[in-house]
C-alpha cells in the first residue's frame, strides 16, 4: 500500500471520529521505489485535503504531510514531534475553532459522504501539471486553482452539507441558515439550485425542505 | 536467520567445527565435529531461566565482555537456534558443584553427560563464510587498549549503542559508567600500517562506520561532541559520500584530518588525552572522555586451521588466495568462499558475493539439481467464511526490546477484553521456532480463525508468521501484525507507561482490522526458464555464462558490434590481470555456448510482461525479433565522463586514465618517453554536479604511475589527489608507488589545480600545473610532459531508456537502484529483473565478476522452480459499480488495468499479476468500484475508528 493510497475518505473519517490531527507519512518524492510515485498524489490530496477543512472552518494545518525514507528513524520523529506540539498548540478540534461537537461532526460527515464527487472533481479540474513539490505548491496556492476549488467544491461542500442536515429531518431555510452559519439569502439560492437538480423537495405547508421521496 | 533455521533444504549445525574434509568436487566427505552444549538442542526452548538462575559470571563475548554474562549463555537475544550452551567456566564442568540448571530447567534439556561427537556429512561442494574478526588493538601498546578503560574499539562502541547491548543502548563509559560528553574517534587502527602486529590492507568500511557512529551518537545525545581523527575519508561505496557529508555537517561534529598519538589519561577522571598536529597551532593536547578506535577487519582467529584443514592457501595477508577470473573460487575446486574470508569487504559486496557462490556450486552440482530438495507440505486450509472471527493475540517481548518499557502482561490482559478475541498470551520471542510452534498448536487447539502476532515491523517478519498461519491450516492473509517494537518500545524507551497505552491502542486497532480480514489466494505463475542479459561487457557475459552453464538458455544483448565492454579498452588491472586475455576467454566461450543466443548491434524496442513471463522486442542488424524470457539482467554498464576542464580536448598533453592506460599498453612512445606525468584525481565526479566518487579512479591512477615507472624509473610521476581510495588490499600498490618516488600531494576541492600550455627550458611545449597544497600552505608549480586526469565514471548513455522500459528505478546519481542498497544488492524492487556490474555503481572488474555471478545466483532462485507465487494482495473491480471512466487506468503505473467488454459492456478488469498493490486505483474511483484486497476500505476505516475508541 502507496502512502497515495490514502485517500480523502480516510482523512476525514480520522478527524470524524475526533483526531486533532493527521499526519500523513509518504517515501521521499522523486525517491519511490516502484514506478509509482504515488507520494505525490497524497501530497495533492492533502492540499485538497486542507482546503476542505477550512471551508468547515476547521484549522487546514491538522492536516499534515512529511517525506520520508525507512532508514531515517530521526526524521520521522521529529515530523511527528513537530507536527504533534503544532496540533497541541492548535488545540482541540472543533473547540479551538468555536464549532460545536454536533455541528462539526455533521460537517465532517457531509464532506466525507461527498467523497465520490471530490474523486471526480480533482480528476477533472485539479490535475497538476508539473511533478514537482514546487510544482505541487504553486499549482494549489495559485488564484486559478483557489478559484476552480471555490467553484466546484466550494458550492457544493455547502449543498452537501444542507443535503447532510436534510437527512435527519426536514428544515426550514432560516434554520439550515442558522445551523450552517450562512446567510439566509445564500442558504435560498442553493436550495433553489438544489430544487431544480431534484436533490430536494419543498413542502408548502410546513414551509421546510426535505429530501424527496425514498432518499430520507 | 530464521528462515534459514526454517528452510526445509537447510540443516544448521551450530557450535561445529570441520574436522577433516577428504575426497574432492562433487564428492567431499566432511567430518564435523559438534562441541557439547549440555544442553538438548531439540528440547531447550530458550526460556532462560537456567542463565537467570546460574551463579557463575562469565565473558559474555557478544557484548564484547563489557559486562559479564553467565556460564550458561544463550549467545545472542535472536540467535539461531536459540537455544542455551554451557561454557568452559560452568562450576559443574569445573567442579562438579552446582547443578541449579539442572534444577530450574522445566524442560529438562540440561545433560551433563554430552560429549562432543563427530557427524560425517556427504557433500558436493563447499562454501566457506567463516568471517572476519575485528582488529585486537591491544596487540599494540601505543593505544592504551585493556589500560584506559575509557579507549575502546568500535566492535565495543557498537554493542554499546545497540539496544541488545550490554547498557540497553545507553552509552555509558566504562570508568564511571556516566555518559561521555565529549567522543574522539580514532581511524585506520590495525588498518593502512606496517607497524608490527598491524595490518598494511585497508579495511574498507571502517570510515562509513564511524560516520554512522557519529550520526548514531547525535541521534542518542544531541549534544555530543564528537572528533573523527582521519586520514583519507573512503566513501568510495554507493551514497557513501552524502553520507560522509551527512555525518560531517552535523553541529558538533569535527572531522580532523591526521593520526592522533593517545598521550594518556587523566588520573582522577580517566578521560583520555590525544596529541595531535594542527596546521595553525602546532602540536596540541586535547582530552577526550571516550575514545572510539576504528579497527580495521582481521582474518578470523581460526582461518589459518581451516585453511589446514581443508587443504587450501591463503594470501600473505591471511585470507583466501583466490584468483583473478575467479574471485569466489579457492585454490582447492569444489571450494568457494562468500563473506570476510575474501579479504575486508563490506556487506553488499558480501551479500552478493554469497550469491555468486551459491552460483558456483550450481555450475559444479547442476546434474544433481533438486535430488535432495524437500518441499514444504501444508495442511489443508480451513474454510472460515461466514465464520465469526475468532481472534489470538500473541503479545512478544522480544527479549528486552519491548518488555523493557511495555508492560506486555497488561497489554496480554487488556487485549483479552477485545471484541472477538479468544485468547491473547505474551511470548519471549514470537519468532523463536518455539513461539511459532506454539502459535501452530494454539491456532489449531483454539479454533482462533485470525491472528494478531503483537512484535516487530511486518517488515522483517511477516512472511514468517503468515507461513505459520498455513502451517495451522489458516489462510496466511489472516494475520495482521502489530508493531510495537519499531513504533512504539524503540521510539517511547523513557515513556514506558505511555508506551503501554500506545502498545495497547496498536492492539486494539489491529484486533479490529483483523475482524476484516479476508482469506486470499496467491497464484502460481509458470517460470519461462530463458533469461535476457542486457549488455555484454564482462558483466553481462560472466552472468550470461554462468546460467547456461546451469543448463538454462541465455539471450545476451548487445547494443556494439562486438562483446566485451568497457573492459576492451583495460589491459591489465592493479594486481596484474590480463584483462584481454581474459576478455577473448570469456567472448570464446560465450560463442561456443549452445545455450547463449548473442545479439550485436541490438536496441530494445518493448518491454512486456511479469516476473517469470516477459517478452521483450529486440531489434538487431535490421532484424526484429520477440524474445521471451522469464528472468532479465541489466548488466549495461558504465560511460567515461569527457572533462570540460584542464585543457582536456584542447592540447593534445592532457589525457584520461583510461587513455594513458590504453597507450602506455601499446607503449606509445609520447606516452612511454614522458620526463614527467602530473595526475589529477577527481575530475567530473565529488562536486555539485555528480556528488558521488568513481571508486576506480584511485587504483587507476596507481597502477598507470607504477607502469610509468616501470618503463622507465626515472619519469617523475605526481598524483594531486583529494582522498586516496585504494580501499582494502590495493592499499599495498599505493604504498609500492610512494616507495618507488611517486608523489602523491593532496588538494582542496576549492583550490582546484590550473593547468596551462607552457614551454620548458629546452624550449619545448609542456604543460605548467599550479596547486595549493594545504599542508605546506604554498603554491606548488609543477611542469609536465603529460597532465592525466581521473575522469568520472557516469551512468552509460543508455541507462534512461532502460530503466523506462524495464520501469526501473534510478538513483539520485543516475545509476540503476537496487531494491536495498545493502540487503539485495543485486535485485529490484520489479520482481524478475537483476543488475550488475558497473551500472549499478562503479567498480572493479573482479567485484563485477562477483556480482555477475551473484546476480546469476539470484536468477536461478527464480529460474530453477517451475512456477512463482504471485501476491494475493492486489486489486479488483465490482464490475456492476464500474462507471467505465478509466480513472483507475490512468492511476495504475504498471499497466495492470485495462478495459474488457464484458455482457454490461465495457468495465474495468484488473490483471493481477502486474498489479503491485499499492491502491493508487481505489484513491481515483469515483465509485468506490475498485478495491484493493487486504488494505480495503472497510479494514482501514476500522483501524481508524479503533484508533480513538476505548474500551
Amino acid at each position: 500500500m502507496c502512502s497515495g493510497r490514502v485517500d480523502l475518505d480516510l482523512i476525514l473519517k480520522a478527524f470524524e471520529v475526533g483526531h486533532d490531527g493527521v499526519l500523513i507519512g509518504g517515501c521521499m518524492l522523486n525517491q519511490c521505489n516502484y514506478v509509482t510515485q504515488g507520494n505525490y498524489d497524497a501530497l495533492g490530496n492533502t492540499y485538497i485535503g486542507r482546503n476542505l477543512l477550512a471551508r468547515i472552518g476547521l484549522n487546514p494545518e491538522r492536516l499534515g504531510i512529511e517525506f520520508m525514507s525507512g532508514g531515517d528513524g530521526k526524521r520521522l520523529a521529529d515530523a511527528v514531534n513537530g507536527f504533534s506540539a503544532n496540533v497541541k498548540k492548535l488545540g482541540p478540534l472543533g473547540e479551538a475553532e468555536g464549532i460545536g461537537r454536533a455541528e462539526m461532526g455533521e460537517a465532517l460527515a457531509a464532506v466525507r459522504s461527498m467523497t465520490p464527487w471530490l474523486k471526480l472533481v480533482e480528476r477533472e479540474k485539479l490535475r497538476v501539471p508539473e511533478r514537482t513539490e514546487e510544482g505541487y505548491h504553486r499549482f494549489f496556492a495559485s488564484e486559478e486553482t483557489m478559484r476552480l476549488m471555490d467553484e466546484w467544491i466550494g458550492g457544493t461542500v455547502t449543498i452537501g452539507r444542507i443535503l447532510h442536515l436534510l437527512r435527519r429531518k426536514p428544515h426550514s431555510t432560516g434554520e439550515i441558515a442558522g445551523f450552517l452559519k450562512l446567510s439566509p439569502s445564500e442558504v435560498a439560492r442553493h436550495m433553489n439550485t438544489s430544487s431544480r437538480q431534484g436533490w430536494v423537495a419543498y413542502d408548502i405547508d410546513s414551509r421546510r425542505y426535505s429530501l424527496p421521496l425514498g432518499q430520507e | 536467520m530464521v528462515e534459514v533455521l526454517r528452510h526445509p533444504n537447510i540443516e544448521v549445525l551450530s557450535y561445529s567445527e570441520v574436522s577433516r574434509v577428504e575426497g574432492s568436487a562433487g564428492d567431499f566427505r566432511v567430518s564435523v565435529t559438534r562441541k557439547p552444549r549440555y544442553i538438548d538442542e531439540d528440547i531447550c526452548t530458550g526460556c532462560g531461566s537456567c542463565v537467570k538462575y546460574c551463579p557463575k559470571p562469565s565473558p559474555d563475548l557478544f557484548n564484547r565482555e563489557i559486562k559479564d554474562g553467565k556460564a550458561v549463555h544463550i549467545y545472542f537475544s535472536q540467535a539461531i537456534p536459540l537455544v542455551a550452551y554451557i561454557d568452559e567456566n560452568c562450576l559443574e564442568l569445573t567442579e562438579g558443584k552446582c547443578d541449579i540448571c539442572r534444577g530450574v530447567c522445566q524442560n529438562k534439556a540440561i545433560d551433563f553427560r554430552q560429549t562432543a561427537e563427530t557427524v560425517e556429512i556427504r557433500v558436493g561442494a563447499i562454501i566457506l563464510s567463516t568471517g572476519i574478526a575485528p582488529f585486537d588493538p591491544a596487540a599494540v601498546e601505543d593505544y592504551g587498549y585493556k589500560r584506559f578503560p575509557n579507549v575502546i574499539t568500535g566492535m565495543d562502541y557498537e554493542r554499546l549503542l545497540s539496544a541488545t547491548g550490554p547498557w540497553q543502548g545507553r552509552i555509558l563509559r566504562a570508568s564511571d559508567g556516566k555518559h561521555p560528553g565529549k567522543i574522539a574517534w580514532i581511524s585506520c587502527v590495525g588498518s593502512r600500517r606496517v607497524t608490527a602486529g598491524e595490518h598494511s590492507y585497508c579495511s574498507g568500511v571502517c570510515c562509513a562506520y564511524t560516520q554512522k557512529q557519529v550520526i548514531l551518537t547525535k541521534e542518542h545525545e544531541a549534544d555530543a561532541e564528537c572528533t573523527v581523527f582521519h586520514n583519507d575519508i573512503r566513501a568510495m561505496g554507493k551514497d557513501f559520500e552524502r553520507y560522509y557529508q551527512r555525518a560531517a555537517e552535523l553541529p558538533g561534529v569535527r572531522f580532523v584530518r591526521g593520526y592522533p598519538a593517545i598521550a594518556g589519561e587523566r588520573p582522577d577522571t580517566h578521560n583520555v588525552v590525544l596529541r595531535y598536529a594542527t596546521a595553525n597551532d602546532g602540536v596540541k593536547e586535547e582530552e577526550f572522555d571516550l575514545v572510539v578506535l576504528s579497527v580495521g577487519l582481521s582474518p578470523s582467529a581460526d582461518s589459518r586451521k581451516i585453511a589446514g584443514t581443508l587443504g587450501l592457501e591463503l594470501n600473505a595477508h591471511g585470507f583466501a588466495r583466490t584468483s583473478y577470473a575467479n574471485p569466489l573460487g579457492t585454490s582447492r575446486a569444489g571450494i568457494f568462499v562468500s563473506g570476510g574470508l575474501q579479504g575486508p569487504i563490506d556487506i553488499p559486496e558480501s551479500v552478493f558475493g554469497a550469491s555468486g557462490a551459491g552460483a558456483q556450486v550450481g555450475e559444479l552440482l547442476d546434474y544433481r539439481r533438486g535430488l535432495l530438495a524437500e518441499k514444504r507440505v501444508y495442511p489443508p486450509e480451513t474454510n472460515c467464511a461466514g465464520k465469526e472471527p475468532r481472534i489470538g493475540v500473541f503479545v512478544c517481548h522480544c527479549g528486552e526490546n519491548i518488555a523493557s518499557v511495555v508492560d506486555t502482561r497488561s497489554v496480554v490482559e487488556y487485549a483479552r477484553k477485545l471484541p472477538n478475541v479468544v485468547h491473547a498470551q505474551q511470548q519471549l520471542f514470537s519468532c523463536a521456532n518455539n513461539s511459532i510452534n506454539e502459535i501452530r498448536e494454539l491456532a489449531t487447539g483454539k479454533g482462533l480463525n485470525r491472528v494478531v502476532i503483537a512484535a516487530c515491523s511486518p517488515r522483517t517478519l511477516e512472511a514468517l508468521f503468515r507461513d505459520t498461519l498455513r502451517e495451522a491450516g489458516l489462510n496466511p492473509y489472516f494475520c495482521e501484525m502489530a508493531n510495537i517494537r519499531e513504533q512504539c518500545s524503540w521510539v517511547h524507551s523513557k515513556q514506558k507507561e505511555a508506551a503501554t497505552q500506545k502498545a495497547k491502542d496498536i492492539v486494539r486497532m489491529s484486533v479490529a482490522r483483523a475482524g476484516h480480514l479476508e482469506p486470499l489466494q496467491g497464484f502460481d505463475l509458470p517460470v519461462h526458464k530463458t533469461t535476457l542479459v542486457v549488455g555484454g561487457g564482462i558483466a553481462g557475459m560472466t552472468c550470461a555464462l554462468a546460467l547456461a552453464r546451469q543448463g538454462y538458455p541465455v539471450h545476451l544483448v548487445e547494443k556494439s558490434k562486438e562483446l566485451g565492454g568497457m573492459a576492451r579498452r583495460i589491459h591489465a588491472t592493479l594486481e596484474g590481470m590480463d584483462v584481454q586475455a581474459y576478455v577473448q576467454e570469456q567472448v570464446g566461450a560465450i560463442y561456443r555456448h549452445p545455450l547463449v543466443h548473442v545479439s550485436h548491434g541490438a536496441s530494445i524496442r518493448s518491454v512486456s510482461g511479469y516476473v517469470g513471463n516477459f517478452t521483450t522486442v529486440v531489434e538487431a542488424e535490421g532484424r526484429t525479433r520477440e524474445i521471451r524470457h522469464g528472468a532479465a539482467v541489466i548488466a549495461t554498464g558504465a560511460d567515461v565522463h569527457r572533462p570540460a576542464e584542464y585543457l582536456y580536448g584542447e592540447n593534445e598533453r592532457v589525457l584520461t586514465h583510461l587513455e594513458l592506460g590504453e597507450r602506455l599498453a601499446l607503449k606509445d612512445a609520447a606516452v612511454a618517453g614522458a620526463r614527467s606525468v602530473v595526475m589529477i584525481q577527481c575530475v567530473g565526479c565529488r562536486n555539485a554536479d555528480r556528488n558521488y566518487c568513481s571508486r576506480v579512479c584511485c587504483s587507476h591512477a596507481v597502477k598507470n604511475a607504477l607502469k610509468l615507472k616501470e618503463l622507465n624509473p626515472k619519469t617523475s610521476v605526481t598524483i594531486l589527489y583529494r582522498d586516496m581510495r585504494t580501499y582494502g588490499f590495493k592499499e599495498d600498490f599505493y604504498r609500492e608507488a610512494a616507495d618507488k618516488d611517486v608523489a602523491f600531494a593532496r588538494y582542496e576541492p576549492e583550490n582546484k589545480p590550473q593547468v596551462e600550455a607552457a614551454v620548458n627550458e629546452q624550449g619545448e611545449p609542456c604543460l605548467r600545473i599550479r596547486v595549493a597544497d594545504p599542508i605546506l600552505g604554498c603554491q606548488l608549480e609543477l611542469t609536465a610532459d603529460l597532465v592525466s586526469l581521473a575522469a568520472a565514471v557516469i551512468p552509460s548513455a543508455s541507462t534512461r531508456e532502460i530503466a523506462s522500459l524495464f520501469k526501473l528505478p534510478l538513483s539520485p546519481d543516475g545509476f540503476f537502484k537496487e531494491a536495498h542498497v545493502k540487503l539485495r544488492p543485486v535485485e529490484f524492487a520489479t520482481e524478475g529483473v537483476y543488475l550488475c556490474g558497473m551500472a549499478h555503481y562503479p567498480k572493479h572488474i573482479e567485484e563485477t565478476i562477483k556480482q555477475a555471478y551473484g546476480a546469476a545466483g539470484r536468477a536461478m532462485t527464480l529460474l530453477a522452480h517451475d512456477t512463482v507465487a504471485a501476491s494475493g494482495s492486489v486489486c479488483e473491480v465490482n464490475e456492476p459499480e464500474c462507471v467505465t471512466c478509466g480513472a483507475c487506468i490512468t492511476a495504475c503505473a504498471y499497466g495492470a488495468i485495462e478495459f474488457h467488454e464484458g455482457p454490461a459492456g465495457k468495465r474495468a478488469r484488473v490483471n493481477p499479476i502486474l498489479c503491485k498493490g499499492d491502491g493508487l486505483c481505489c484513491t481515483k474511483c469515483p465509485t468506490s468500484a475498485i478495491r484493493m484486497k487486504h488494505f480495503t476500505q472497510e479494514s482501514l476505516l476500522s483501524q481508524i475508528e479503533a484508533a480513538v475508541a476505548q474500551v
